[in-house]
């Protein structure tokens, strides 16, 4: 049981490259038991990533057809092959920085045409392979390689983003959350139009480092305590939500 | 090398187009599905009339909301199994740069028209420039090798086209047609073939699609869908695809591939027009629209029995070393009229043993055949 995803995986491969902590293993795991739970053969899926931590999550390690592109360009190469073999499922799956950022024109326009592609934004709040500098996602006041004195800038919220643009269906969960995610990315699979789910996956090498979080442990932690389901934040008031996130399924 | 004839998608024998429009057509005779882009001038109507025809002949079209996303996703596009392009002129062309030196390393067979306008910059989108032809050759940053086509009419709009299709399956590599303004819109008669022959692309399951060359130093080519796990990545990789980011022999080994390949074969890319050679003392090199100015006044000076004589380019990359040399060992001078500061001109330099002159003209506008003729008499 333990081993019965080996099967997804590239057989040359041994080890994944993410840092000690990095969220970004839960997720490559959810993914495939997404995938495999809702049966769907790996010769029928099509995996796009750009560049960066996340897009290494498909790519060489999933034993299928990968598409690792250019920084920002994940979506509209998915695009193409999606438009041209509508037979391929096509899951893209990249960074915050990579699809939000240098990429974030073409996140909204797929949303706009709804585009029959599932996205998963790995959002790690920061740029990581880079060494940590601020991203379009990163909160007002934390500190980033390129923000010493706190990131005076707001970040986006992803989901209203994305939501706006016109998606067929938008979610928000985080890694410290596994099985309402594996449900989040059948559930985006199984939708016809643009699906989006935004993961919210921790780096502790650049962001936690710089913020405060001593340990990985302390920022899963983190993450556990401010998460809440949109069922519960509708019960709290303002002040009590804060600087909690709000997960769930919003279109 | 495996080649199929099938018919020709417009009725063979004449029509009536513009440049523009003959690209269009010469791309669906190709095999020709999938069409990406942006609108821009001079080139919008390539876009316009895939954007009919491909619904006409069971082809996807897709009005992107740039020319990066045009450009990748005619990448995706072909590795899901589709003959695909995109058409765009010089800023659009400046934009699509990262995307072409990403089809060069994953060895991604498509073909872009790039349209050529006035530049740097807007500068005159309207007008006619030949200004591109070195972004076309290192637009991209790295070493990689392209093949561009040169048109010089509505016809070879149409011909180049398809040949461009066959040319970039066959070497599995990102093909341009440079046209310029004043062939774009020209419109001109074209004889249009009863059938046409096509390069199909190799496909050997399980063979490594990045590595292990086929006859033509050129590696299997697989499609997403046909259970080859393929792994694509514009990182340098191996033969199977595995990224090799910190091992100096798989770099050298991939880009040296990549170059050699084209390299190689450049016997069986460039393509040359001789008129009026055999006892000419100046040449004039000349490629795309120019080419048709320099026929006239060599034809004009030939008429009074001054021997002129003209070597037009079809291919302008990989470029006609060997031709030039040849040239230049027969000729006294050459005179290289450019719709450009030289960019040519050097080229030519670099082979031809003999004096060659550059005449440059930026100026938004053709040149005109006259001017030409003033510039050789002075180099009789």
């Amino acid at each position: 049981m333990a081993r019965d995803l080996e099967a997804y995986l590239r057989a040359e491969l041994k080890a994944t490259p993410f840092c000690p902590g990095c969220g970004h293993g839960i997720l490559m795991n959810l993914i495939l038991r997404a995938v495999d739970g809702a049966g769907i053969p790996m010769e029928e899926m099509l995996f796009v990533s750009g560049i960066g931590c996340a897009a290494w999550i498909p790519s060489p390690h999933f034993r299928g057809d990968t598409l690792h592109t250019l920084h920002g360009r994940a979506i509209p190469f998915a695009a193409g092959a999606k438009l041209f073999n509508p037979a391929l499922r096509t899951l893209v799956i990249s960074g915050d920085g990579d699809l939000t950022s240098i990429g974030g024109n073409h996140l909204i326009h797929a949303a706009r045409r709804d585009t029959d592609l599932t996205v998963i934004c790995a959002n790690n709040q920061i740029y990581g392979m880079t060494g940590g500098q601020a991203a379009s996602t990163s909160p007002r006041g934390t500190f980033t390689a390129t923000t010493n004195r706190g990131n005076p800038h707001r970040p986006f919220d992803l989901c209203r983003l994305v939501r706006a643009a016109g998606a067929s269906s938008v979610a928000r969960y985080a890694v410290t959350q596994p099985l309402a995610l594996m449900e989040g990315i059948q559930r985006a699979l199984a939708v016809e139009g643009f699906s989006f789910l935004e993961v919210l996956s921790p780096c502790p090498t650049q962001f936690g480092r710089r913020n405060r979080f001593d340990t990985p442990a302390e920022m899963l932690r983190s993450l556990m305590e401010r998460c809440v389901t949109r069922e519960e934040a509708e019960q709290m008031e303002a002040e009590e939500l804060g600087d909690k996130i709000v997960t769930g399924e919003f279109v | 090398m495996s080649t199929v004839t099938v018919q020709s998608l417009l009725p063979s024998g004449t029509h009536y187009l513009s440049g523009n429009e003959a690209v269009s057509e010469g791309a669906l005779a190709a095999g020709c599905r999938y069409y990406a882009g942006y609108p821009i001038t001079p080139s919008s109507e390539i876009m316009e009339r895939m954007a009919d025809r491909l619904d006409e002949v069971g082809g996807v079209f897709a009005q992107m909301e740039d020319e990066i996303a045009s450009i990748c996703s005619v990448i995706g596009a072909v590795w899901a199994g589709a003959r695909a392009m995109t058409a765009t002129s010089g800023p659009g062309f400046s934009l699509m740069q990262e995307a072409v030196g990403y089809a060069a390393l994953t060895e991604t067979p498509m073909v872009i028209a790039d349209i050529q306008r006035a530049g740097p910059g807007t500068g005159q989108a309207t007008r006619v420039a030949s200004g591109d032809h070195m972004q076309a050759r290192w637009g991209s940053h790295g070493d990689y090798q392209v093949i561009t086509y040169s048109p010089w009419s509505v016809q070879e709009m149409y011909d180049l086209t398809v040949e461009a299709f066959n040319q970039a399956d066959r070497f599995r590599v990102p093909v341009f047609v440079m046209g310029e303004e004043a062939v774009g819109h020209l419109r001109e008669q074209v004889e249009v073939p009863p059938q046409v022959t096509l390069f199909q692309r190799e496909k050997r399951a399980g063979a490594p699609p990045f590595g292990e060359a086929g006859p033509d130093g050129v590696p299997s080519m697989p499609s997403f869908g046909e259970g080859q796990n393929l792994l694509v990545t514009g990182s340098t990789h191996d033969a199977r695809g595995f990224r090799r980011t910190d091992d100096p022999g798989a770099h050298e080994r991939l880009v040296s591939r990549i170059n050699e390949k084209i390299i190689r074969a450049r016997g069986r890319i460039v393509r040359t027009e001789a008129h009026h050679l055999d006892d000419a003392r100046v040449a004039v090199v000349a490629y795309g629209f120019t080419a048709r100015s320099a026929l006239y006044a060599v034809r004009r000076l030939r008429k009074e029995g001054i021997r002129a004589g003209l070597l037009r380019l079809q291919t302008v990359w990989p470029f006609a070393k060997e031709e030039i040399r040849t040239l230049g060992r027969a000729m006294d001078r050459i005179l290289v009229p450019e719709m450009n500061r030289g960019q040519i001109a050097g080229e030519v330099l670099k082979s031809a043993d003999c004096e060659v002159v550059p005449f440059g003209q930026t100026n938004g506008e053709i040149i005109r055949p006259d001017r030409i003729e003033e510039q050789l008499r002075r180099l009789f």
